[in-house]
C-alpha cells in the first residue's frame, strides 16, 4: 500500500470555496449589468471592461511584484471590485479617471492591507469616494439614459439624478410636490430609466441579484433587512411629519445607490461584522447615516459614506457583539 | 420535528452500508488488545506471557474510579505484552494473544433467548457494568458505570439513548437498532433502573425511518421508553446537542449532562449493558462499519476487540487501488490511521477508506471573513477567532472566548470556503489552555 495520508479531522469538506462564493456574487451582479448596458449602451460596456481590466491588472501586478505571493486574480474578488467600481461611476467617465479609481480601490484600499480578506474598507467604495472628491465634476455629470436601439441620436446629454434634483429643489425652497414633477416616474426609476451611475439605476435588477445572494446563502438577511428597514422607518417618520418637506420612503428606496449599497456593498463579508447581532447594528447604522446625509448633508447621496463609516466600526462591533454561546444562559424547561 | 438550534451542517450522508445486515467477522489468528481503551486511567494487565486465556476472561484490571476492565476477546495463549500503534498513531501497550479455538468462559450465556426480566438490583447493575468492562461505544469510550453513579446533590430525571449516528458513512448503530432492538430496549430499561429514572428517550435521526418505526413499535411494551425522530443535522449525536434537541435543556458551559438531569448512552452501549447484565457477557466484541466509495463490500461486522483493522479491510473485498487514507471512526471526528494494522478497540465505530482525491484537503486561501464557521458552530463559538488566537499564542484570550467549550465536531473546518485548518489550531489551543487551567489549580 502507498503511504497513508494522516491529517486531523474533519476528513470531508463542503463543496465550497472562495472562488464559488466570489463568482456567486458576480452572477448576482449580471441582471444589473444587463440593465446598465441596455440603458447606457456601449458606454456602459466600455466602463465595465476598463474598470475590470484595470482592477485585475493591479491585483496581478501587486500580488506578483510587491506581495510576491501566489496569483490571486482568479479568485473572483478583484473581478467583483472591478464591476462594483464601474457600477458606481457615470457611464461617460474618462478612461484615465476609471483607471485611477481602480488603482485606489485595488492598490490602496485592498492590497496595501495585505490583499483579500484583510481590507477594513470595501475597496470599490474607497475608489468611488476618492474619485467623487477628486473629480467632482466628472463624477456627477450623469448621462441621461439612451437605451440601445432607441432613435435618439444626440450624444452626451447629461442631467442630474433624482436625488440631485431633490436636493437642489429643496435648497431653493421648492415644495416636494413641485419637485416631483421634474423627476422620472417611479416605474422609470424601478427599471432604471433614470440618470445615475452605471449599476445603481435599476432597483429591480439589484433586488433580483440580492435575492439570489440570499437564496445561495452567500449573504444573510440581517444587514439588508436592518439597512432597508431603518431607511424606511426613518424617512417614513419624517415624511409623515411633513410630506411637503420630506420625500416619501419609496423614493428613497429606489433612487440613488441604496439597493446597490444594501445588497452588494454593505454585505461585503470582508468589511462587515460577523455575528448576527453585529450585522443588525451595522445595517441600522448604515441606514441612519445614509438618511442623515441625504437629507441634511452636503451631498445628495450618502450610501457610500455611510457604509465606509460603518466599515470603520466593524472591528468594534465584532468585539462587542459575540454570537449566542451554547449553555450560556441556563434555560431549564421542566416538562 | 425536533433538532438542536445553534449551528450545524449537512454533510452528504453516504450511508452506503445501511442495508447490510451484521455479519460475524471470522476470528483472526492473533489479536492485540490495547490495555487502555477508555477515557480515564489505563488498566493494568493481570496476565503474563504464556498464560492460556478464554473468551471473556479478565486480562487487565481498571483500579481507579474512572477506568475499566479489559477482557480477552479470544481463547488462546498470551504471546507477549508489547507496544502497538493504536488508532491515534501513538505506541500503546497491548496484550498479544495467539488464537486457539473459541472457548468461552462457562458463565457466559451464549443463547439467543431474550431475557426481559431484570432481576439485578440497582447496585448489582452498576457493579456488573463496571466489572464487565462496559464503556461508551459511541467513540469517546467513557466508562459507563461512572455515568450511572449520580453525584450527590444531583438528580437524574431522564436517560437518553443516542441512536442519532450523525456521522456520515457509519451504519453500525443503525444495524444494531434494526437487528438487536429488543436487547437494546431491555438494556435501556436496565440503565433506567440503575439511574432510578422513569423516562427513557431514544433519539434517532429521520434518515433511518426503518429503525424509528421498528423501535417505536417494540417500545410500546417497555414502559417509559419513547422514541423520537429527529431532523437530520450534524452534530446531533453530540451529548449536549442531543439533550437540547430532545428536552430543550442546555447543559451549561463546562458542566456535565447530569446538571440538567440527563444521562446519555449510545445504542451500542445499551446493547452491551443488556449482554453484561442479563447474559454475563463482558464487552469483547462490537459492531463496526467498514465502508468507502471504492470498497467492494461495504459491511457491518461483529468484530472481536483487538482484531487488526487490516482483517476488516480484507473481509470487505481488500484495499481498493488508490486508497490513501484510512479513517478510524466517522469522517467528521475520526482519526486518520498511521497503519492498517491498528487494532479495533471498544470505541471503534467504523473504518473508512478514502482514495487520493478524497484524502486531500482543499487548498488553503485567505480568510474572507464570511462568518460561515461562526454560523455552523453548534457551541456558538467563533472558530475563526479562537483558531487565530491560538496561532498568535494568545491562550488567555482564547479561553475568554470559550475555546474549552469546543466539542471538536469539525463543522467549522468542514464549511470554511478558504479551507482553513480551523480545528487543527483549536485542538492545539484547547490543549494549551487545558494546561494553563491545570497549572492554575496547582497554585
Ligand atoms: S469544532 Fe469546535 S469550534 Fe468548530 S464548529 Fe465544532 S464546536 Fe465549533
Ligand atoms: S469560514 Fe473560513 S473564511 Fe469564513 S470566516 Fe470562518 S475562517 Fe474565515
Amino acid at each position: 500500500m502507498n503511504l497513508l495520508t494522516v491529517s486531523g479531522s474533519p476528513h470531508i469538506h463542503e463543496d465550497n470555496s472562495v472562488k464559488k462564493v466570489m463568482y456567486g456574487v458576480v452572477y448576482a451582479l449580471i441582471p444589473a449589468m444587463l440593465v446598465s448596458v441596455y440603458f447606457f449602451g456601449f458606454d456602459a460596456v466600455r466602463v465595465l471592461l476598463i474598470s475590470v481590466a484595470a482592477c485585475l491588472l493591479f491585483e496581478w501586478l501587486i500580488q506578483k511584484y510587491l506581495i510576491k505571493g501566489p496569483a490571486t486574480i482568479n479568485d473572483g474578488s478583484a473581478l467583483i471590485t472591478g464591476i462594483l467600481l464601474a457600477f458606481n461611476v457615470p457611464s461617460n467617465l474618462p478612461i484615465w479617471i476609471i483607471i485611477v479609481g481602480a488603482f485606489v480601490a485595488i492598490g490602496i484600499a485592498k492590497m496595501s492591507f495585505g490583499g483579500l480578506g484583510k481590507n477594513p474598507f470595501n475597496p470599490a467604495l474607497v475608489g468611488r469616494v476618492f474619485l467623487l472628491i477628486s473629480f467632482p465634476v466628472q463624477m456627477t455629470s450623469w448621462p441621461v439614459p439612451k437605451p440601445l436601439f432607441s432613435s435618439v441620436v444626440t450624444d452626451a446629454i447629461t442631467g442630474p439624478t433624482p436625488l440631485g434634483i431633490l436636493k437642489d429643489g429643496l435648497r431653493d425652497g421648492e415644495k416636494i410636490s413641485d419637485i416631483m414633477t421634474q423627476i422620472p416616474s417611479y416605474l422609470q426609476q424601478l427599471v432604471g430609466d433614470i440618470g445615475g451611475s452605471l449599476g445603481e439605476v435599476s432597483a429591480i435588477a439589484l433586488l433580483i441579484g440580492g435575492l439570489y445572494l440570499l437564496l445561495r446563502k452567500i449573504i444573510t438577511w440581517q444587514i439588508p433587512v436592518a439597512y432597508l428597514g431603518s431607511v424606511i422607518i426613518f424617512t417614513g417618520i419624517l415624511w409623515l411629519a411633513n410630506p411637503e418637506q420630506f420625500v416619501n420612503p419609496l423614493f428613497h428606496l429606489i433612487t440613488g445607490g441604496l439597493m446597490l449599497g444594501v445588497f452588494f456593498m454593505a454585505t461585503d463579508m470582508v468589511s462587515s461584522p460577523m455575528s448576527s447581532k453585529g450585522q443588525i447594528i451595522f445595517g441600522l447604522g448604515c441606514g441612519i447615516i445614509t438618511v442623515v446625509i441625504r437629507i441634511w448633508g452636503a451631498y445628495p447621496e450618502g450610501v457610500s459614506f455611510a457604509i465606509l463609516i460603518m466599515n470603520a466600526l466593524t472591528p468594534l462591533l465584532n468585539n462587542s457583539f459575540k454570537p449566542k454561546r451554547f449553555g450560556e444562559i441556563v434555560k431549564i424547561d421542566h416538562k | 420535528m425536533k433538532t438542536f438550534e445553534l449551528g450545524g451542517v449537512h454533510p452528504a450522508e453516504n450511508k452506503i452500508s445501511e442495508n447490510k445486515a451484521i455479519e460475524v467477522l471470522p476470528i483472526p489468528k492473533q489479536v492485540q488488545i490495547p490495555v487502555a481503551q477508555n477515557l480515564g486511567a489505563p488498566s493494568v494487565p493481570i496476565v503474563n506471557k504464556g498464560d492460556e486465556v478464554k473468551v471473556g476472561q479478565l486480562i487487565a484490571k481498571g483500579e481507579a474510579f474512572i477506568s475499566s476492565n479489559v477482557h480477552s476477546s479470544v481463547s488462546g495463549k498470551v504471546l507477549k505484552i508489547d507496544n502497538v500503534n493504536d488508532q491515534s498513531g501513538y505506541k500503546k501497550p497491548a496484550i498479544f494473544i495467539n488464537v486457539a479455538g473459541d472457548e468461552w468462559e462457562e458463565n457466559i450465556d451464549r443463547s439467543d433467548t431474550l431475557i426481559k426480566d431484570i432481576t439485578a438490583s440497582k447496585d448489582e447493575i452498576i457493579k456488573k457494568v463496571h466489572k464487565l468492562g462496559i464503556v461508551g461505544l459511541g467513540g469517546a469510550a467513557f466508562p459507563s458505570h461512572v455515568k450511572l453513579m449520580v453525584p450527590k446533590g444531583k438528580k437524574a430525571e431522564a436517560l437518553i439513548i443516542n441512536g442519532v449516528e450523525c456521522e456520515p458513512y457509519l451504519t453500525a448503530d443503525h444495524r444494531v437498532m434494526l437487528e438487536k432492538a429488543d436487547e437494546l430496549l431491555v438494556g435501556t430499561k436496565i440503565l433506567m433502573k440503575a439511574l432510578g429514572v422513569e423516562k427513557g428517550f431514544i433519539g434517532i435521526e429521520n434518515n433511518k425511518p426503518d429503525a424509528i418505526e421498528h423501535l417505536s413499535k417494540l417500545s410500546k411494551e417497555y414502559k417509559g421508553i419513547e422514541v423520537y425522530p429527529l431532523k437530520v443535522k450534524y452534530p446531533q449525536g453530540g451529548e449536549k446537542q442531543l439533550i437540547k434537541a430532545l428536552t430543550n435543556r442546555e447543559v451549561p458551559s463546562g458542566k456535565l449532562p447530569i446538571e440538567v438531569g440527563c444521562v446519555v448512552q449510545n445504542v451500542g452501549t445499551a446493547l452491551a449493558v443488556y449482554e453484561a447484565v442479563q447474559k454475563n457477557k463482558p464487552l469483547f466484541e462490537r459492531v463496526v462499519t467498514i465502508t468507502g466509495k471504492a470498497v467492494k463490500n461495504p459491511s457491518n461486522f461483529l468484530v472481536r476487540i483487538g482484531t487488526p483493522i487490516s482483517e476488516l479491510i480484507e473481509a470487505s473485498g481488500g484495499t481498493p487501488d488508490k486508497t490513501s487514507k484510512i479513517v478510524g471512526g466517522g469522517p467528521m471526528m475520526g482519526k486518520a490511521l498511521v497503519t492498517p494494522d491498528a487494532p479495533i478497540v471498544k470505541g471503534s465505530s467504523g473504518v473508512l477508506l478514502f482514495d487520493e482525491k478524497e484524502s486531500k484537503r482543499v487548498e488553503e486561501k485567505a480568510c474572507i471573513r464570511c462568518a460561515g464557521c461562526i454560523k455552523v458552530c453548534p457551541m456558538g463559538l467563533e472558530p475563526v477567532l479562537i483558531s487565530q488566537l491560538t496561532k498568535l499564542e494568545m491562550y488567555e484570550e482564547a479561553e475568554k472566548n470559550n475555546i474549552m467549550d469546543c466539542i471538536e465536531c469539525g463543522s467549522c473546518q468542514y464549511t470554511c470556503p478558504s479551507g482553513k485548518p480551523l480545528l487543527d489550531y483549536i485542538r492545539l489551543g484547547k490543549f494549551k489552555v487545558g494546561q494553563i487551567i491545570r497549572n492554575r489549580g496547582k497554585k
